[in-house]
This record gives structure tokens, sequence and C-alpha cells, in this order.
């Protein structure tokens, strides 16, 4: 039994791997570039859901109301005004600015809030469960968190495939030059894809907050494990990320059952094998530039 | 009557390279004008230049508008459709989906996805397909459909006809004179001197980056046309 409750909390823990996972798989999806300060833009959103909080005095899940549309905003700015610039000078330019933005992000954040470790609240809702069996019951955050991305996937799904942007959205991936002979500008759809992509960081980072405790210095980590489920999903694939995550968190609470030392090794090693068989991952999506 | 396209003086470099040395051309409207010349002669970019992907210097206009250094993602809501050279469709897009792309700018006109299907049959059954897997003169049927669906009045055309068996390029060609009928002016690039002459109004031939040759193909013989195109 040990085994089937360790695979059913994976899942569960899978849902939150693949919302961290869902943002980064977007950007380099559409726009071909990697944001390496993803996870700490994850890590912001949760101290932003903070203030929030605090400010307003609403519980941390109504701070999106505020934050999804603050950060499709910042989003937006920060593709148009700084990430468009590097644009066509291949992928090392995105990485060099992410990567400073990463450090940047992780100190301001120090100096306004400190290192000390901080927790969002949501009352009742993080220590409420629902018994399965006798002896087992599952946390309804996590099952929340679950079907909160399951949601969103459907939902982009739709978006990509019905309507006149999303598909716009695609052909801009495959091809940004001709896209631009279709009447269609190629730096505006990055701004909007980039957007979207802070509205999910956004709820990415309220999730996390309710789950873990979090401090400036967490984003890399958070980089790493949404690095890893969109590997095993396969690189630009957004249905991927949930496959991607399960199989990270299965693979980690595997470990934990035979040596609470595997958690992440486990996950590390999951990854690795995806990589060593299918170099391309599971799901790959992005079709190749010429 | 003013012209629907004329070029002054255009010029375009390549890095340091200057490859079209100030091209002068003008089409009227519902006019058929053919590009022909050696390979490296400069078709391909000046039609580059007229759709606004590659800066230009000298003049463009259209409708008598200046357009030089407009972008290109503007052009097309301005009326300036093109079939780029290799068809260029979005690989992971369906046919439906290549063609809706091709409407984005909404521009009013008789196009629509239905009369693209009208005039290209065989695609009908292939409209869930991606892009990817049609066939070449399937993909180049689709590249057409798509520019026509922005209702162009300027629709260039680059190499069409380019690695497709003749049965294809006789339809595709039966297609064009459809286009043409409808009054959209066309501007194309051909590799087959006879297939360009058969169709355009006026013909402009050109060597190293400027205009050798120019007239319409009633008045131009065989011997001027090879001596412009091989420049003896």
């Amino acid at each position: 039994m040990d085994i089937f409750y360790a695979s059913v909390n994976g899942v569960l823990l899978g849902g939150l791997y693949a919302l961290y996972g869902l943002g980064l798989a977007l950007t380099f999806g559409i726009m071909r570039t990697i944001n390496l300060a993803h996870g700490d833009m994850i890590v912001f959103g949760s101290f932003m859901s903070l203030v929030v909080t605090r400010v307003l005095g609403l519980p941390a899940l109504a701070s999106l109301v505020v934050l999804i549309p603050a950060m499709f905003l910042l989003g937006r700015l920060f593709q148009e005004r700084v990430m468009n610039r590097s644009l066509g000078e291949g992928i090392m330019p995105s990485i060099i600015l992410t990567f400073g933005l990463s450090v940047v992000i992780q100190n301001a954040l120090l100096l306004t809030f400190s290192a000390d470790r901080q927790t969002l609240s949501a009352g009742q809702l993080q220590t409420m469960s629902l018994p399965l069996t006798e002896d087992f019951a599952i946390g309804v955050l996590p099952l929340m968190t679950l079907c909160v991305v399951i949601v969103l996937l459907i939902a982009l799904n739709w978006f990509f495939r019905h309507t006149m942007l999303g598909r716009a959205f695609r052909a801009t991936s495959d091809d940004p030059e001709v896209v631009a002979l279709m009447g269609i500008d190629p730096r505006r759809t990055y701004g909007l894809a980039m957007g979207l992509a802070f509205a999910i960081i956004a709820i990415t980072g309220v999730f996390m907050g309710l789950r873990t405790n979090f401090a400036p210095f967490d984003g890399p980590a958070r980089l790493i494990f949404a690095f890893e489920v969109i590997i095993i999903g396969g690189m630009g694939s957004i249905q991927g990320v949930l496959i991607g995550g399960v199989i990270l968190g299965v693979a980690q609470t595997m470990g934990n059952l035979v040596n609470p030392a595997f958690f992440q090794l486990s996950g590390h090693v999951a990854t690795l094998l995806v990589l060593a068989i299918r170099p391309s991952g599971l799901f790959p999506e992005t079709i190749e530039r010429d | 009557m003013t012209d629907l396209l004329s070029l002054d003086g255009v010029t375009a470099h390549y890095g340091l390279f200057q490859a079209l040395h100030g091209i002068t051309l003008s089409a009227r409207a519902g006019e058929t004008i053919a590009l022909v010349g050696a390979n490296g002669a400069g078709k391909t970019t000046l039609m580059r230049t007229i759709c606004g992907d590659l800066p230009a210097g000298g003049r463009i206009f259209l409708h008598g508008k200046d357009i030089t250094g407009i972008p290109a993602h503007r052009l097309n809501a301005m009326g300036i459709a093109m079939v780029p050279e290799g068809r260029k469709l979005f690989p992971s897009l369906t046919v439906d989906e290549n063609t809706q792309i091709g409407g984005y700018t909404k521009r009013p006109g008789a196009w629509s996805r239905e009369a693209v299907y009208d005039l290209f049959p065989e695609l009908i059954k292939r409209r869930a397909n991606k892009a990817l897997d049609l066939s070449g003169g399937e993909q180049q049927m689709v590249a057409i459909g798509r520019a026509l669906m922005s209702n162009p009045d300027l629709l260039l055309m680059d190499e069409i006809s380019l690695g497709l068996a003749p049965i294809v390029v006789n339809q595709i060609y039966e297609a064009v004179d459809k286009i043409r009928a409808a009054g959209t002016t066309i501007v194309l690039v051909e590799q087959d001197i006879g297939r360009g002459l058969s169709v355009a109004t006026h013909v402009y031939c050109l060597l190293e980056g400027r205009v050798s040759l120019e007239g319409k193909p009633a008045d131009l013989s065989q011997k001027a046309l090879t001596d412009a195109y091989f420049g003896v």
C-alpha cells in the first residue's frame, strides 16, 4: 500500500511541478528563448501575493485578482522593452539577460523582505484533507493545485487551437519572419505571450506560497524543477508539462519511500533517464526552425 | 491615373554587398508584371524590398502613397500580400489554420476560405492535415491561398513553379489566370521565362541588380531577351 500512497502523493506533487514548468514551456515554445529568471519570478509572485494580502487584507487566493492582471502587464513590458531588444541574435543574449535579472530579483527581494522564510496563509484550506481510506487522506490544497493546472492546460489548448490570436502565437513560433507577411507583428505577439507566461507565474507563485514556505533565494531550485518538467514532457510542449510534472513528482516520492535522502536525487535520475532515452522529451512539440 | 505600384531608384544591400542598383518599375491596377533574370540577378531581393521584408533605398509607392520603410507586418493591411519563395507554410499548423492566418488582418474583399477552396478543390480533403504533410504542389496552393486571404491589391509571387511537376505547374497557372481575372495586380518571379512571358502584361528582365530590359512580351524579341538575360 505504501507504494500506492506514494504514487498518489507524487501525482499531486506533480500538479505543482507542472505549474512550475508551464510558464517556462510557454516562453520556450513561442519565443524560443530561455528564461533563467523563471524560478525567481515565481518566488517574486509569492512575495507580491504576500504584499497584496497584507495591504488589502485579502486571503491569498483572492490576491490573484490583483496579481494576474498586474503580472500580465509586467510580463508584456518586460518582453517589449527588454527581451525584444535581444531578438535575432540567437539564444545567448536572452540567457545572459535573464541570468542577470535572476540575480537582481533575488537581491531586491532580500533587501525588501530580509532573508526570513515566509508563508502565505489561506486559513483552513492548507490543513483540510479528503480521507481516501481509513488510514490515508489526500490534502485539499494539492488536489486543488492539480485541478488548476489541468484547467489551465485545457484553456490554453482551446486558446491555441480555436482563436485567431492563439493561431498567431503558434505561427509566430514556427516562423517569425513569414508571420510578418501575414500582417502579424511578432514583437507584439511575443509581448502578449510573455504577459500570459507572467500571469501563469503569478498563479504558480501563489500556489507555491500556500504549499511551502519561501525565501528570496529559492528561485534557482524552482527553476531546476521547471526545467526537469519540460525536459521530461518535451521542450516547448504545453500539454507535456502535466506528464513531466507527474513523472518528476512520482519519481521523488518513490525515492523518498526508499530513503528520504533520495527524494530530490530520484527526480534528477528520472530526468537524466529521459534525456538519455528520448533527448527531445516524451511529447516534443516545437518544430525545428531552419 | 496613378500607378498601383511604383518603384523609383530602389536599392538594397546585404551587408556591404549592393544587390539592387536603382530599380525603377511601375504597375497599373490589374497588370501582371513578370520579373525574369538569372540566379542572383536580384529578383527575390526586389520582391522582399516591396513587401517590406528588407530595408530599401529609393522610394516605393503603393496607390501613390510612399510606403518606403514601412515594416512588413503593416503592409499586409495596406494591401500587399506575398507568396514567398519555398512556400514557407507554418509547418505545425493545419491547412485550414494556415489559410486562416493569411486572413489575420481581416481586409475586406471577395476572397474567403470557401473561395480559396473553390480555387483549389484538391485542398478540401487536406484541410485538417498539417501543412508539413502535403506534397509540394499542395503546399504551393496553400501558400497562394494564404496570401489571397488578405484580399490583396498587390500579390507578390516568388518562384511558384519551382520544383513542381509540369502538370501541377499547369494547375497552379490556371489558378493564377483566375486571380488575374478577378482584377488583382500581380508581380511574379518566374524561373521559366516562357511561362513568365505567357502570363505577363509587362516584363522586366533583371541583370546584376539592374533592369536590363523591359517591355510588353509581344514587343520583346527572343534575341533581345536572351541578351538581356545573360548580359551579352
